[in-house]
């Protein structure tokens, strides 16, 4: 058994094995010390908490979980193989589709990654335009997170005022860009098209109503005091933990970690071009996730306004080809996305589609965490640490 | 002997008449009532318009409900055992009949004149914990059970604060009959003043509250909602129902909410009675005959005040965990009622 013994380091068909042991030992001990049977309760792949087609085995004793284990996979749509017979420009489309609630943030790090083979920056107001674009998509994606929370915790209420105004984000998204969910809107060099007139007015105004939105749920949820005894203290991942398991994003600031990779990496985008705050919390509970992307979601909107007021100008698209062709080589660009840090690695042979696409979405590193996180929790907190972990199928499955 | 329109009705005819004026005349407004005015609250509450197109402003949205449920699949699973799984809901909804059956609607306007009428009604009320019980252990689904033993769980805890909270009332009109109790309360007065009678919402107020609390969690709407728990157990003991039966669920959760809600108004606001100094009445004899009409409407105002109130905690709060519901009612309030009654007897024999 030296599997047992050296349990990181086994291979693939060892792990499955020893699980399979760990599991069978649960039910011994069980057994023996209660001599009651188990139950092992499959949550999902269909099932309303895991917004998807997400799996989660639990081993239960009543409505304690011995063990959990995640099983995904049923949304594996092979965006990484697709892309491999898509050509550059066309690629943004598939990769639309991975966060499919922040999806413009998806196109950015592989086109900045293409960019960076080709040798091609975009001028700045397309930088600053993407920017803006990215931090809409992120406020986007986590607006519907704080309005879900609630649905996650039995309160229905919330989730109707964040689609409520999370309306207003993807309205100024669709009419900068022409899609409200799927942008495919930044190319290789620039962006497809300029802002439409007045668009930066309402933008300030929708920003102010955000600010309002997070008001508003702040006191409705984060205020509510079954809210805070259901979260506060439940899935804390330490500092060291969250690291070992490489989390990233809002879930590893909310375990202490100072890390944004929009501040402490030198992107062409114009996040150091603004002042904000990274904010982190030292509770690393699912309160303090939630409360970390609230924080955030405030903000994203002082970015956009910061932004809005110096956007400069110049075109918005770099002198490209009419048809593309990325030199041979590999590049690895990284952002912070609103679930955590998304990368692409490219390799181009240079043809005009990539040669090989490893995509690294922030929510597949997210939910390795669960098995160690879910052990011994009662089944109503499965539900919260799952919430407040915030994953999307599509980012876990890709 | 009863006379209808100057005809003799034998007993039996009474018993049937009384029945069929339970489920027409309450048990089917009720419902339909509590349903359409709690769908308007809770779209009101949450920025949008709600049912729309059923009807004057949605307002026969139920019977379009109900049409649709009908038409659906009766779909038992393999592994249900059987005849439990179609006796559940009924269990449920008879809970919600028999306890309909003691509530005093006027001066001779009642099913039933019952001496131990409390008594009655809280035992009753405790069926449908059987019933759900039945429904989440037939269904031969991990999710039902773990619903049903939930709701099991969580409805006999509640059960206590409950009893114990209307026994206050019960020490204060010196009576378990409903009808006296309403009179109590009606021909009562607060320190000599009688001019709102004495509703024991004023000198209950901490029954009224240990009492609602623990109406909302027998009813098992959030923040006690754990046995249905939507986003953990998918639908919790009725996730296996479909079609007819399930509608008997989903309605007798309203109409359970609107009964519970006719108890608690009847209890401790007066039920169908205003207070008597009004109009200088001073017993049950004396009080004009046209209460008999007016008496229904003043318990159905009432009783939407109360359901607007369990509704509005329901829309606006997440929900407990179950060991936390455990602690709150063995905690809080079993303790916090068992004072007020301590305190109330005191006061009884004091004044």
């Amino acid at each position: 058994m030296t599997i047992l013994n050296d349990p990181v380091n086994a291979k693939l068909g060892d792990r499955a094995q020893l699980s399979y042991i760990a599991s069978q030992a649960a039910d011994a001990r069980l057994n023996v010390e209660l001599e009651t049977e188990g139950m092992t309760l499959n949550i999902g792949p269909q099932h309303p908490a895991t917004h998807g087609t997400l799996r989660i085995i639990a081993r239960l004793d009543g409505e304690q979980v011995l063990w959990a284990e995640p099983s995904c996979g049923y949304m594996h749509r092979g965006y990484e193989k697709l892309t491999e017979v898509r050509s550059f420009p066309q690629v943004t489309s598939l990769i639309n589709r991975i966060d499919w609630l922040g999806s413009f943030a998806n196109e950015v790090p592989f086109i900045l990654a293409a960019e960076n083979l080709m040798g091609v920056e975009a001028p700045p107001r397309a930088q600053w335009i993407r920017t803006i674009l990215f931090e809409l998509s992120r406020i986007a994606n986590v607006s519907l997170f704080l309005g879900d929370l609630g649905v996650q915790l039995g309160a229905i209420t919330p989730v109707f005022i964040a689609f409520r105004d999370r309306e207003y984000v993807l309205n100024l998204i669709e009419s900068a860009t022409g899609g409200r969910f799927h942008p495919n809107f930044d190319r290789i060099g620039g962006l497809k098209d300029d802002l439409p007139a007045g668009w930066v007015d309402e933008t300030k105004v929708v920003m102010k109503k955000l600010r309002n939105f997070c008001d508003e749920i702040e006191a409705l949820l984060f205020g509510n005091e079954i809210f805070q005894s259901r979260t506060r203290g439940i899935g804390v991942i330490p500092r060291d933990v969250a690291m070992q398991y490489g989390l990233s994003g809002a879930n590893l600031r909310a375990s202490g970690v100072d890390w944004d990779l929009r501040r402490d990496q030198d992107s062409p985008m114009a996040w150091n071009k603004v002042d904000f705050k990274v904010w982190t919390h030292p509770d690393g509970d699912s309160f303090a996730r939630c409360w970390v992307r609230l924080q955030e979601t405030r903000e994203a909107t002082k970015i956009v306004d910061q932004l809005l007021d110096g956007i400069p100008a110049g075109p918005v698209m770099a002198k490209v080809p009419k048809i593309i062709k990325v030199p041979e080589g590999e590049a690895w660009v990284s952002t912070e996305n609103p679930l955590g840090e998304m990368g692409y690695y490219v390799v181009s042979r240079g043809d005009s589609g990539p040669f090989r696409v490893k995509i690294r979405s922030a929510s597949f590193n997210n939910i390795s965490i669960t098995p160690w996180l879910l052990r011994g929790v009662y089944v109503p907190d499965i539900i919260t640490i799952l919430a407040s972990l915030y994953f999307i199928l599509g980012d876990i499955d890709r | 002997m009863m006379s209808v329109l100057a005809i003799e009705v034998p007993y039996w005819g009474q018993s049937l008449l009384r029945v069929l004026g339970g489920l027409v005349a309450v048990l089917l407004p009720a419902g339909t009532i509590v349903y359409v005015f709690l769908f308007k609250m809770m779209s009101f509450m949450q920025s949008r318009l709600g049912p729309m197109e059923a009807g004057p402003y949605g307002s026969m949205q139920l019977f379009a409900e109900v049409g649709k449920w009908l038409q659906k699949e009766d779909i038992q699973p393999d592994n249900a055992d059987k005849r439990i799984f179609r006796m559940a809901p009924i269990v449920v909804l008879m809970s919600t009949f028999l306890l309909v059956a003691v509530v005093p609607f006027g001066p001779d306007a009642w099913f039933t004149d019952f001496e131990t009428g409390v008594f009655y009604a809280l035992a009753v009320s405790s069926i449908s914990v059987l019933g759900i019980l039945m429904a989440g252990w037939s269904s031969a689904n991990k999710y039902s059970l773990l619903g049903g033993l939930r709701a099991a769980g969580q409805l006999i805890a509640y059960e206590l604060p409950m009893v114990l909270a209307v026994v206050g009332v019960v020490i204060q009109a010196g009576t378990m009959n409903l009808q006296q109790i309403v009179l109590a309360q009606n021909a009562g007065s607060i320190f000599g003043s009688d001019i709102v009678g004495n509703p024991y919402v004023l000198t209950q107020f901490v029954g009224f509250v240990v009492f609602m609390i623990a109406v909302q969690a027998e009813l098992t709407q959030a923040p006690f909602d754990m046995p249905i728990a939507e986003s953990e157990l998918v639908s919790g003991y009725m996730t296996e129902y479909s079609g007819f039966r399930f509608l008997i669920f989903f309605i007798g959760e309203f109409a359970t909410a609107g009964v519970f809600a006719m108890i608690a108004s009847t209890l401790f606001l007066g039920g169908w009675g205003i207070p008597f100094s009004w109009f200088g009445w001073t017993d049950m004899d004396s009080v004009a005959n046209w209460m008999n009409v007016a008496g229904p409407l003043i318990v159905f105002t009432k009783m939407m005040v109360l359901v607007f109130l369990i509704m509005w905690i329901r829309f606006s709060s997440p929900r407990f965990r179950e060991d936390q519901l455990q602690r709150f009612a063995w905690k809080v309030l079993i303790p916090v009622s068992l004072a007020n009654i301590m305190v109330t007897a005191v006061l009884k024999v004091a004044f």
